[in-house]
């Protein structure tokens, strides 16, 4: 285990060091203490490393993430596993704005809750959240899951395209062209599979889906030569 | 882009320490402005019957002694005059919106900065280190403080344009965001009768709240009716005699983290401004929740 420190090491120098490992290196255990809140900690990892953060990280931490797994000790700022392409993220506090945006692949889990936009322009990344996301989560989200162990803000998947949400608590309301929709045996295994991936202890049974009605005008067959 | 922080001390034990935590807080938003910085700092009482004043002018010589003894003259009171580079604190045995009038009339060159019993308020172009250096924050004492560092996007780096912005004695309000509807709610002020100094959007919210708070409203009161009369993105910090307060708009944008202790309460733009306090570890941090309105106040005077 390699132990960096961002009290003496600039995040530049540390991600350099981490973008620079030859795949199939031995230095696949990393802990890096007093991130301070500083930016975009552990982000553009493209090797199946394992980076432990030992506090709380600033914008864009384990951005661009492919492969590595990057654990974070305490709350996460903005944009936390922006644009994810695979590996897993996990916040073990609290998420600021922007969780895991357009997300492509792999899996965010944050233990406690994200605040608004989570999930936005998601894009196949799967997202499980602990406690409840704020205002506007899942805007425009067009593939992967997003499961809400807590209460949902207002806007819920608003402009929605295939992206699956499965919230337990309460959802404030519904945005645009998001409605609810039957928990069929499929999703309700899926939903069984990603708390279980996630470590998240949840009955699938308490939980409701959500996804696009498919009536917005980019869904009209009739609209189609407009592009 | 800008940052904002805020620092209040609910222990007064802390208080000596306020101007060296503040200054790490300041410079810890210098990536978000890099250009100019700000800071209001609820400091010592001018004393009973005095007023207290913070005055700016761009000559670093400028001739604070004469204006000083002036003032005095006028006011057949003592004053006392602490020179800071283009700033000056004026503490003086009279009214403050007298000796704010007098020096409109006499020396309209001068800007006011700020007045009240406790408040002194610097701004300057500059890195926020530079501009905290200047001022000697870093030893200065008090129980709340409020900085801004600012990244000019839409109009000149000068001081007028910094924040804080001041609008009542010992009030303050640092923004990170933009009206849209300032326009209307500056003719809607200025109807009642406030005037401008600024075309600034922030200045008129510090106007509102000033206004609403003139009226008889709490500090909460005044920042509930903010939510409903001022249209735009704006992450507030303010600052009263007593009083701290942080509100963010409805879609809540611009970023701002809270940490709080027993023994005081922090706002920052960013999490890096909190990371060097003391027992930050064991704090409570949150984000403040959209259209939610924050205050704590001082408890009356021992």
């Amino acid at each position: 285990m390699s132990t960096v420190d961002l009290a003496s090491v600039s995040v530049r120098d540390l991600n350099s060091r981490l973008h620079a490992l030859p795949p199939g290196t031995n230095e696949r255990h990393w802990r890096i203490v007093n991130p301070k809140g500083e930016h975009a900690i552990a982000a553009g990892l493209t090797l199946p490393l394992e980076v432990e953060i030992e506090g709380h990280t600033g914008y864009y931490c384990a951005g661009m993430n492919k492969a590595a797994t990057v654990i974070i000790n305490g709350h996460a700022g903005q944009g936390v596993a922006e644009n994810i392409m695979s590996g897993e993220v996990r916040v073990k506090g609290n998420a600021s704005q922007s969780a895991a945006a357009s997300g492509q692949g792999g899996l965010v889990v944050i233990e406690g809750d994200a605040s608004a936009r989570c999930g936005i322009s998601m894009k196949g990344v799967d997202i499980v959240v602990g406690g409840s996301v704020g205002h506007m989560s899942a805007f425009m989200a067009q593939s992967g899951h997003l499961v809400v162990c807590g209460d949902a803000g207002p806007s819920l998947g608003d402009s929605i395209y295939e992206a699956i949400l499965y919230v337990q608590g309460k959802v404030e309301s519904l945005g645009a062209d998001c409605i609810e929709k039957e928990m069929t045996p499929a999703h309700a295994k899926t939903l069984r599979d990603l708390l279980a991936r996630a470590g998240i202890k949840a009955d699938p049974k308490r939980f409701r889906r959500y996804g696009s009605a498919r009536k917005l005008y980019n869904f009209h067959v009739d609209h189609a030569d407009a592009y | 882009m800008c940052g904002i922080v805020g620092l209040f001390f609910k222990n007064p034990a802390l208080q000596s320490e306020l101007g060296r935590h503040v200054q790490a807080m300041l410079i810890g938003m210098t990536d978000r402005g890099p250009d100019s910085a700000g800071i209001a700092v609820y400091h010592r009482p001018a004393g009973p019957g005095r007023s207290k004043l913070t005055l700016f002018h761009p000559d670093p010589q400028y001739r604070w002694r004469e204006v000083g003894g002036a003032l005095g003259e006028a006011f057949d009171a003592e004053v006392d005059v602490e020179h800071k580079s283009n700033h000056a604190v004026v503490i003086v045995a009279a009214p403050e919106d007298k000796a704010r009038a007098w020096l409109h009339r006499h020396h309209p060159e001068i800007r006011i900065m700020g007045y009240g019993q406790l408040m002194e308020v610097y701004k300057d172009m500059g890195l926020p280190a530079e501009v905290a250096d200047k001022y000697g924050l870093a030893s200065m004492e008090g129980t709340h403080a409020i900085g801004h560092t600012r990244m000019a996007t839409e109009s000149a780096v000068t001081t007028e344009h910094s924040h804080p912005f001041t609008a009542a004695a010992d009030m303050c309000l640092v923004h990170n965001g933009s009206l849209s509807n300032h326009n209307n709610l500056r003719k809607w002020l200025r109807k009642r009768g406030l005037e401008f100094e600024t075309d600034n959007d922030s200045e008129v919210a510090a106007r509102y709240f000033a206004y609403r708070l003139s009226e008889g409203a709490t500090l909460a009161e005044a920042l509930e009716a903010g939510l409903k009369d001022l249209d735009g993105f704006f992450t507030f910090t303010m600052g009263t005699r007593d009083g701290f307060a942080v509100l963010r708009d409805a879609i809540a944008c611009k970023p701002a983290v809270l940490a709080e202790t027993d023994d005081w309460v922090a706002m920052a733009s960013e999490f890096r401004s909190l990371a060097n306090l003391p027992g930050v570890d064991k704090a409570k941090i949150w984000e403040p929740e959209p259209a939610v309105v924050y205050t704590w106040s001082l408890p009356k005077a021992a």
